[in-house]
């Protein structure tokens, strides 16, 4: 404990190491050093899509309604819930186990909400057709640039993408599950590493969605224009 | 218990005042993503602005809710900086991207034309 205090005292010495040198806790250091491989891997599957996209000719399907609406919706939810739990943590910290509770099933709440809007939005996508490897037939009539067709790997990094970061909500909703249930035996900072946890879902949603959403919306209304 | 608690409280900065401040502005930054959407632009631009406020909001988030400002500089310095590094260099796939376009599609608006055969001295 000496060590600490000392480090504590004289900011110059972070760097010669000693027993606590980031004052965070190993499990919230840890929990750090996932999100941080975890963004890699985000990354990468992000850069795929952008390869892909720059070297295919590429649809732009997203009406307003339902994608856009829902979508936005969504990151609405996604938002909200990041605040409900940075108060949960906050009322955590005070000691006040039982309003650290109700903030985080709100969290819940919302990371649930958050993944049935997208489960929808899938149905919509899969209605008209759209499956990991081939377009509905009426996008690739509308979306072929100078006689090359749209490429049919729209699909395959769609629902990579949204899936699995669908699949990070959903794991930590039930995170949250658990940490809500035993909130009482939990210490504060196991608390806060769930929270840590959660934001960062949030954060990378904040890259899907201009990228895969916004990106790709229909401006002109081609896919309804054809429709008609 | 109470000796942890404290501990804790002092780590913990930040008013709920702030937190929705900052709830705000990301509601903010995104419905301008959306407004955006439906400007016209060239691509390049948009994706760029889109980007630029991308990581404006991961910033805001790591910053405030995952409460990063209020850490010691050597855990940011030892978690931001290589992420970064090692996100940058994915973009070296993007010279061989453009490249398959072109391949790909070089031919589809006009035959190639044979370069003028050099001058023999």
């Amino acid at each position: 404990m000496s060590t600490e205090a000392r480090v504590g005292h004289f900011p110059a010495v972070d760097w010669e190491g000693g027993a606590f040198p980031y004052r965070v806790g190993h499990r919230k250091l840890g929990m750090w050093l996932f999100i941080v491989s975890d963004s890699l891997t985000f990354s990468a599957l992000l850069m795929g899509y952008s390869y892909l996209r720059a070297s295919n000719v590429w649809p732009t399907p997203f009406p307003f309604y339902p994608s856009i609406v829902f979508s936005s919706v969504m990151t609405f939810c996604l938002l909200s819930s990041s605040l409900t739990m940075v108060f949960g943590v906050s009322a955590s910290s005070k000691g006040d186990k039982a309003k650290a509770r109700k903030w985080i099933l709100a969290t819940i709440f919302f990371g649930v909400a958050f993944i049935v809007l997208h489960l929808i939005e899938w149905q919509h996508l899969l209605h008209e057709g759209l499956r990991p490897f081939y377009l509905p037939e009426h996008w690739v009539q509308v979306f072929t640039s100078n006689g090359v067709p749209p490429s049919p790997l729209f699909g395959a990094t769609f629902f990579a993408i949204t899936g699995l970061h669908m699949f990070h909500v959903a794991t930590g909703a039930v995170y949250l599950g658990v940490v809500a249930a035993r909130v009482n035996k939990l210490k504060h900072e196991d608390v806060e590493i769930s929270g840590l946890y959660w934001h960062f879902v949030d954060l990378v949603w904040m890259f899907v969605f201009p990228l895969i959403y916004i990106m790709s919306v229909d401006v002109g209304g081609h896919l309804a224009a054809a429709a008609h | 218990m109470s000796d942890h608690g404290a501990h804790a409280e002092e780590h913990f900065a930040g008013s709920n005042k702030l937190f929705i401040s900052i709830w705000v502005w990301l509601l903010v930054l995104t419905l301008l993503e959306i407004f955006l959407a439906y400007r016209p632009m060239a691509i390049h631009f948009m994706l760029t602005i889109l980007l630029g406020l991308s990581l404006i909001k991961a910033a805001l988030i790591m910053a405030y809710f995952m409460h990063l400002k209020f850490e010691r500089l050597s855990l940011i310095l030892t978690l931001i900086p290589a992420l970064v590094v090692c996100i940058l260099l994915l973009f070296v796939f993007f010279p061989d991207s453009f490249r398959s376009l072109g391949l790909r599609y070089q031919y589809k608006e006009a035959p190639p034309v044979a370069p003028a055969p050099l001058e023999e001295p």
